[in-house]
């Protein structure tokens, strides 16, 4: 086999910062690769030097064979390199294929459109690499996965012949990660090279050939993906090993901590979300909901935490009639939520840490007695000893939230939750968009909090997660719980329920 | 972890003027661009920069009768600044700073008529009490719409601004109208008046009530529960609500507290300069606030000295105008190149960030 990218000794920095330092990478010809590393591992700068939006310090590019310089995407595209960023760069008003072609028009007597040639180029273009688009659609129609794949046809059609993919399942559902899947396939029947950067361990396993770890800016190694494992793979990009299972304490008596009972509630559309759940939660354990997004899970989340009103039902919490309390009686109850969209609902980005972990506490002892003054000295203390228990990477408690990486703005919430001394902890996606050391630190935390006696309502779109945490897993479909199973019931016969079929007897 | 800065908790006082010297960089380049921009438009129209400049300085800070000029001008718009400050730090835009004002000046110039002989340490407290009251009030309709059926306040606040300037302007037309051709009230009781702490010029007490207002402000935004709330609201509705915060009563609260600012500031002019109400004696102190309350970057420091500057170039452009003949549209010319160069690009920036937050 050929070798269609070869990087080698390259180096960048950023002030304060080294990207990259050393990096050496061998791309073959059609294989798909793996970039694979945590949040800032240097993935994305390596390959936006291979397209041309950075210069590196130091080192060489070859491609095909050739050294190449590589002063820009328009030198990178001549070159037949290709790139997906993690954020489009489509324009939502125009149709497919005038995105597709935009920047390399066709035209007929060198002013108008040649549309219908355009389209049925684009058609032929679609069934070759199996990815099927409207061309005539608005992109501001599509869903996101579509879109990508707009951007790829985009690619491909400027003539990729290798294909740098950032990040590209992260904006993604299931299923539609099993549509990019495909394609994917399809591009390497087609003698296509597609770089795949990652810091996902399963879906890096699943398509990919060949993986490079990249950690803090440096090549770990190159593997085959049929030789090696996550766990593996995980130690080599966290640098030492990482659980996946986590050992939870045995325990025999479990009173009830949450009871809900046929709960119903619309959606911001005023559309049911909800529709008659009832489940409840004991303490010493976890109660996992597993279902495909945007089968009521959000809805549910606010319900319980006084965000959203009910329709109907019930919500009893330590014997308490909770239904009709407000967000901040409910947090006076012992509920403690980790908000599904940490910028949104769990951080106010730009209060500083320090205000940030007394948030739903503030008015309360010892930072308020009743009068006006918050003490904002005691909100420092307790600020203090929560980044030394926690261990929050922050320069001080003073910092400004907002200039913290993500995973440590989420050990920010859960240390504010989780030393709020509660009886229930809602956890919506608490893992979403960290890093697998941050992931694993705070899957810990949860199960370390259930051992202590909490009861958990763990919702996450992660099947493993919910699968590997949870003591009951409850699945949520079209409003409804419609089954509550042992965790280690297989992942097909899971999978069967989210997507809505009947019981598996 | 440890070392000068962080030892402190919170932003203190003393730290914040310290890193807001360094700071307001910016802000001082920015007046000294817009200077140069009226120093070319100076020369343009035939007229000397620097004697033109030296006599609004000096008009404005030459002597005691410059000095107590400029701050009889700066202290109504440090009260109008502080409100919209106040407002803006919960989220809402109170553009009706002005009518706030004008219903705070009149509500305090019938206290003032009104009541008859009461000894000064009561009169001029409840005549003050009563423009506290008719701000709050002025601001308390906008909260409640805003509240209940989500009217946005950017319109209702303004549109509630000319209410209040014609509702006030008939009352001194029919109902309160003192003898004699102009349209005012008669002049209040003795007993209400603020002292005057710089005669000739109009200064009054009323200074100190808005310096003190400023700490304040300070104090409530950024050493309560109610202020962090506030702030919180102000950053981020959502995350706000999931920490307990109501968010409705609090927007409310800062609109009524901001109303109430601005109140005390038409008080204070009632009392202290006119010793009445006069049609039209406002010109446009609301507004000026706003910008006062952008030029000092929305922080009650900032504010005090904005309005400082503000008041100069008001006091100082009468002089200047007197002095060289410059018309006096000059002065107001600089007091809009200044908020051209410091408060719009701000406000972009501001609205920018919020915009790209706002999911």
């Amino acid at each position: 086999m050929t070798v269609a990218v070869e990087m080698q000794d390259i180096t960048k920095t950023f002030p304060g910062v080294v990207a990259n330092d050393r990096v050496n990478l061998v791309v073959k010809k059609g294989e798909i690769h793996a970039l694979l590393g945590e949040n800032g591992a240097g993935k994305t700068t390596l390959m936006n030097i291979l397209y041309g939006l950075y210069r590196p310090d130091r080192g060489k590019i070859f491609v095909q064979g050739k050294e190449v310089k590589i002063d820009g995407p328009a030198t990178a595209i001549k070159l037949g390199i290709g790139m997906v960023h993690q954020h489009f760069m489509l324009v939502p008003s125009l149709t497919v294929a005038e995105n597709i072609v935009l920047g390399r028009e066709r035209t007929k007597n060198g002013i108008l459109l040649d549309k219908k040639r355009i389209i049925s180029e684009i058609r032929e273009f679609c069934d070759k690499y199996k990815l099927s688009v409207d061309p005539l659609a608005p992109v501001y129609t599509l869903p996101v996965g579509v879109q990508q794949r707009v951007e790829i046809l985009k690619a491909l059609y400027r003539g990729a012949e290798i294909l740098v993919l950032d990040e590209p399942t992260s904006v993604l559902t299931p299923q539609e990660v099993d549509e990019l899947f495909k394609a994917i396939r399809a591009l390497k029947e087609q003698g296509k090279t597609v770089i795949f950067i990652s810091h996902k361990l399963r879906e890096v396993l699943a398509i990919c050939d060949r993986i490079t770890v990249l950690r803090r800016g440096k090549v770990v190694g190159t593997v085959d993906a049929k030789r090696t494992s996550p766990g593996k793979l995980a130690e080599m990009m966290v640098g030492r090993r990482v659980l996946f299972r986590f050992k939870k304490k045995p325990v025999k008596v479990k009173p009830v901590v949450l009871k809900v009972e046929g709960l119903k509630a619309l959606d911001d559309r005023n559309l049911p979300a909800l529709k008659g759940v009832t489940f409840d939660v004991h303490a010493y354990e976890i109660l996992g909901i597993a279902g495909v997004e945007g089968n009521g899970q959000t809805e549910l989340v606010e319900v319980l935490t006084g965000l959203r009103k009910p329709l109907e039902g019930r919500i009893i919490l330590g014997g308490v009639d909770i239904t009709n309390f407000s967000p901040k009686k409910r947090i006076e109850q012992g509920i403690s939520h980790i908000p599904e969209d940490r910028h949104k609902r769990g951080l106010i980005l730009d209060f500083s840490v320090m205000e940030n972990l007394i948030l739903g506490s503030h008015y309360r002892p010892p930072f308020a007695n009743g009068r006006l003054r918050l003490d904002y000295e005691e909100a420092s203390k307790y600020a203090k000893k929560l980044i030394e228990d926690f261990s929050i990477k922050t320069p001080s408690e003073n910092t400004i939230s907002r200039h913290l990486s993500g995973g440590t703005q989420q050990r920010v919430i859960v240390a504010r939750e989780f030393s709020r001394g509660p009886k229930l902890i809602i956890a919506s996606q608490p893992t979403r968009g960290l890093d697998v050391g941050a992931t694993e630190y705070v899957r810990k935390k949860i199960v370390e909090m259930r051992d202590n006696g909490c009861a958990v309502v763990l919702i996450s779109a992660d099947l493993d997660e919910i699968r590997s945490l949870s003591d009951r897993v409850a699945v949520m479909y079209e409003g409804k719980i419609v089954a509550i199973k042992d965790p280690r019931t297989s992942e097909r016969e899971f999978g069967l329920l989210m997507a809505g079929g009947k019981r598996v007897r | 972890m440890s070392g000068k800065g962080t030892d402190k908790t919170g932003p203190a006082l003393g730290e914040e003027l310290i890193s807001g010297i360094k700071g307001v960089l910016p802000e001082v380049i920015a007046i000294s661009v817009a200077f140069l921009v009226g120093a070319v438009i100076l020369l343009i129209t035939g007229y000397s920069p620097l004697s033109a400049y030296w006599s609004l300085f000096m008009g404005a800070f030459g002597d005691k009768f410059g000095i107590g000029q400029t701050l009889t001008q700066a202290t109504p718009i440090i009260f109008t600044g502080l409100a919209f400050t106040f407002a803006f730090r919960s989220g809402l835009f109170n553009i009706g700073t002005e009518g706030q004002f004008l219903v705070g000046a009149f509500f305090a110039a019938l206290a003032g008529i009104s009541f008859k002989n009461l000894p000064f340490f009561i009169h001029i407290p409840l005549a003050l009490l009563a423009g506290i009251v008719g701000g709050c009030l002025w601001g308390l309709i906008p909260a409640v719409l805003k509240a209940k059926l989500g009217a946005h306040e950017v319109i209702t606040t303004m549109m509630l601004s000319y209410v209040a300037l014609y509702v006030t302007g008939y009352m001194v037309n029919y109902p309160f109208k003192a003898p004699g051709w102009v349209a005012q009230t008669v002049v209040i009781e003795s007993s209400a008046e603020l002292p005057r702490i710089l005669p000739p010029t109009q200064l009054s007490v009323s200074l100190f009530i808005g310096l003190l207002c400023a700490w304040v402000v300070y104090y409530l935004l950024w050493k309560t529960t109610i202020g962090y709330e506030i702030r919180a609201v102000g950053f981020n509705p959502p995350a706000a609500e999931s920490g307990g915060i109501s968010i409705s009563t609090r927007m409310i609260l800062a609109l009524v507290i901001s109303g109430g600012i601005a109140g005390l500031g038409g008080a204070g002019e009632v009392l202290g300069v006119h010793r009445r109400f006069i049609e039209g004696f406002s010109p446009g102190y609301g507004w000026d606030g706003i910008a006062v309350a952008l030029v000092g970057r929305l922080h009650p420091v900032g504010v005090a000295l904005a309005s400082i500057l503000f008041g100069a170039l008001r006091a100082g452009g009468m002089v200047m105008t007197r002095a060289t003949g410059v018309p006096l549209d000059i002065a107001i010319m600089l007091q809009a190149l200044i908020i051209l160069f410091i408060a719009a690009p701000m406000l972009v920036k501001r609205y920018l960030m919020r915009g790209r937050l706002g999911w």
